[in-house]
């Protein structure tokens, strides 16, 4: 059993870590993997900036790491998450599930999400017409938290 | 002796800082002397938690920090 956890500040690919991850576990029944990536919904979005505070934002990953492979009986869990400055279409988080079975490794992809979205040590801010606004959470974020009753 | 305050986020654009060493103890009713009203009324916001080496405090009004400690000021965040 294997937990990966990383925080990049340069663009990265996710299929370098999704290939070694799966090969590193043999026997597995299903592997799930989420890709978040900046999104450009009416192409006024023109950079994206998630800021970290080290000493909390790793910790709260392992945590949020451990508890989600305990939760699901994972075989293996792998999390990637950018900092910095980056452009639409590029990756900013990678989540990766191994597990006997389907299940398991889908519902702890999606569970990693909603906390890492929602309850993780990151700020965001867009650039919009060659202006940053912070972004506040949103309501939607909250109700997605709250399915999983923890 | 000297208690570092790292500001993140929009609290940090309010600061006009990423961090701002004053002077121990630093304590909730002491805040808005110390950082100002903006930043005070910021960390008012019940919103903002406050972190304490790295611990959020269940409780920030009883912020109690000392020589050496980091303070840190946490806007609401959104990752992901």
């Amino acid at each position: 059993m294997a937990i990966t956890v990383d925080l990049l500040d340069a663009p990265f690919n996710p299929g370098r870590f999704v290939g070694p991850f799966t090969d590193a576990h043999p026997g597995l029944g299903g592997v799930c993997t989420f890709v978040g990536e900046v999104r450009s919904d009416d192409d006024t979005v023109e950079a994206l900036e998630l800021l970290h505070y080290e000493r909390m934002t790793r910790p709260g990953m392992e945590e949020l790491a451990a508890q989600t492979v305990r939760r699901f009986e994972l075989m293996g869990l792998l999390m990637v998450h950018r900092v910095g400055v980056m452009y639409p279409g590029e990756p900013i988080v990678l989540v990766s599930a191994c597990a006997r079975h389907r299940r398991g490794a889908i519902d702890a992809v999606d569970f990693a999400m909603d906390h890492l979205k929602s309850r993780s040590w990151f700020w965001k801010r867009e650039k919009r017409a060659g202006e940053w606004h912070w972004i506040e959470p949103r309501e939607q974020d909250h109700a997605d938290l709250a399915r999983w009753g923890d | 002796m000297a208690v570092t305050v790292v500001f993140i986020g929009k609290l940090a654009d309010l600061a006009g800082e990423d961090e701002r060493e004053v002077p121990a103890p630093l304590t909730w009713s002491g805040l808005a002397g110390v950082l100002g009203a903006d930043l005070a009324e910021a960390a008012a916001d019940e919103r903002t938690k406050i972190a304490v080496n790295g611990q959020v405090l269940a409780d920030k009004t009883a912020l109690d920090a000392g020589d050496g400690d980091e303070v840190a000021l946490l806007p609401p965040v959104s990752g992901g």
